[in-house]
């Protein structure tokens, strides 16, 4: 744990009217899981967009350092570099694996679409390696050649995320990629990625409104309401001892059980 | 150019006005200065529906002089439909000489190939485009293909050549087959088989090309470097027949499939009409 992998600090957005997401401030380390949760509404998303320079800031600044150890200030990068930074060190996983995978192509050419983006051109190798992540992320090598239209919802979701995990990226944002599923779904893909960000050691950034899936991920999680972070620590202490009134209202309405 | 042609309806010279010929070839140098990079002009309503050429047509219109030498083909054959009609019209609206002959001709209109008898240097090709951007069938949106151009990602379009493998076991792309021109844009070549790409690679004639109903166009100056993209364990190749033509018995021209009656008869012949013409000549 030597130097943050993204550090951003005083971070605004703003829409014009009062929405957006204001003064956030917070470091994310290699191999940590941060969780973002709060009401629909409060602000996660342009948080994330905004981290993940797909909305441009208003204020403040974002600092990320890729994997040769050179920091880029992401609210002013040109969008080249940014865009070669979102192929080669980031990944994104939406809410909706539609939003993120071409579903008219095959599993496969989903999965190797980043790795030809970067250059490979060994149609073997290509293949070998997308049937490799197939199976690291529970999908049967035999599915390869179908297309994403075919996969259930869980198996699009954990598509999309060997489509993102495959070229290591260092930094994964996650936009409530538990969202559309069943429960019983969603403890199997979290138990997945909580194994995957494990062993590669990547960091994520996740979204969500759900308490229980920042338990089972997150070692350190931010509370938004009304575009700002009203508590910020480990989610342990979140959960157990939550200090502002609305993460008080959170944690007691979702772990009754 | 700005006296009138001798017709009875007494268009301007090769039908369109001068301001937009001009407009035309200040395109037309800007996309010969950036090889492949597609151009946008304003695109002029031609007395034929757009898919019949319109883009092909306002080229050539923008470039034809008096002294020109025109052919027009399509699907190879110089008697044709299309053909015939742009040959005519040309005539026509500009009085120039018309030809089939590819060595006669200084300006070649073309819908889907290449001459076989090579090109040589002073030629110009104007090929008719129907879909001048590569990527579009992977993604719909022009802002996207705009910046995938602008900042050279390409691996999008390894995405079909890939689906293709998958699927057919080898790349079943046969026609417009995607090409990276001067090591810079990615370009479509227009419907012509991947047979005729290889002569796209340092042509000595200067290629342009023109899509009326998308309004772009972009040209190959004379001896670019045209590499059709491939895999490495998948390597580019062009299609190949056992038959030799029927007509002229060439052995290294594109060859059509022709059936030749009910009971399915079919014969194998050169889709270039005037190549196999003049390989008859030769052996008689």
């Amino acid at each position: 744990m030597s130097q943050p992998v993204l550090s951003v600090s005083g971070l605004a957005k703003d829409y014009g009217n009062g929405q957006g997401c204001f003064d956030i401030d917070f470091e994310l380390y290699e191999g940590e899981v941060l969780c973002i949760v709060g009401e629909s509404g409060s602000g996660k998303s342009t948080l994330l967009a905004t981290l993940a320079g797909r909305l441009s800031a208003d204020a403040g600044s974002v600092r990320f350092r890729d994997r040769a150890g050179s920091s880029h200030e992401l609210t002013t990068l040109a969008e080249a570099e940014r865009r070669r930074l979102a192929r080669s060190e980031w990944g994104f996983v939406t809410q909706h694996a539609r939003d993120g995978l071409r579903m008219n192509v095959s599993a496969g050419a989903n999965v190797s679409e980043r790795l030809m983006a970067l250059g490979q051109r060994h149609y073997g190798q290509l293949r070998e390696t997308a049937a490799q992540w197939l199976e690291k992320v529970e999908i049967s090598r035999e599915r390869l050649d179908d297309r994403p239209t075919a996969f259930s919802g869980g198996m699009q979701q954990r598509l999309q995320i060997a489509r993102n995990l495959v070229t290591q990226p260092r930094l994964v944002f996650m936009d409530e990629p538990t969202g559309g599923l069943d429960v019983s779904v969603q403890a199997r893909f979290l138990d997945l990625l909580r194994r995957l960000v494990h062993d590669t050691g990547i960091a994520v950034i996740m979204v969500t409104h759900d308490l229980g899936v920042a338990r089972l991920l997150a070692q350190r999680t931010l509370v938004m309401q009304q575009g700002r972070v009203v508590e910020a620590g480990l989610t342990d202490q979140i959960l157990d001892d939550p200090q502002h009134p609305y993460s008080q209202l959170l944690v007691s309405s979702i772990l009754q059980a | 150019m700005t006296e009138a042609c001798h017709s009875q309806w007494q268009y301007n010279f090769a039908f369109l006005d001068e301001n937009t010929k001009r407009m035309l070839r200040r395109a037309l140098l800007k996309a010969v200065a950036i090889p492949g990079y597609q151009v946008p002009f304003g695109s002029r309503e031609m007395p034929l529906p757009y898919g019949w050429g319109t883009g092909g047509i306002q080229l050539t219109a923008s470039i034809i002089g008096q002294d020109d030498v025109l052919k027009v083909i399509d699907q190879g054959a110089d008697d044709t439909t299309n053909a015939v009609n742009i040959r005519r019209f040309f005539a026509r609206v500009t009085g120039v000489a018309t030809t089939s002959s590819t060595a006669a001709a200084s300006l070649i209109q073309s819908r889907h190939r290449i001459p076989e008898t090579p090109l040589r240097s002073g030629q110009i090709m104007v090929f008719q485009v129907p879909e001048p951007e590569a990527l579009r069938t992977l993604e719909a949106s022009e802002v996207e293909t705009r910046k995938l151009h602008a900042h050279q990602e390409y691996g999008l379009m390894h995405v079909k050549l890939y689906e293709d493998i998958a699927r057919f076991g080898h790349i079943a792309t046969s026609y417009d087959y995607p090409v990276m021109v001067n090591q810079r844009y990615l370009s479509s070549p227009s419907p012509i088989p991947k047979f005729d790409n290889p002569k796209l690679h340092m042509s000595p004639a200067l290629l342009l090309f023109g899509a009326g109903r998308e309004k772009r166009l972009y040209a190959i100056p004379p001896h670019t470097r045209v590499e059709s993209l491939a895999f490495d364990d998948h390597p580019f190749s062009v299609q190949r027949w056992e038959q030799a033509c029927a007509l002229c018995g060439s052995h290294d021209s594109y060859l059509d499939e022709i059936i030749t009656d009910d009971a399915g008869a079919r014969m194998f012949v050169c889709s270039d009409t005037d190549y196999c013409q003049q390989q008859q000549e030769g052996k008689a």
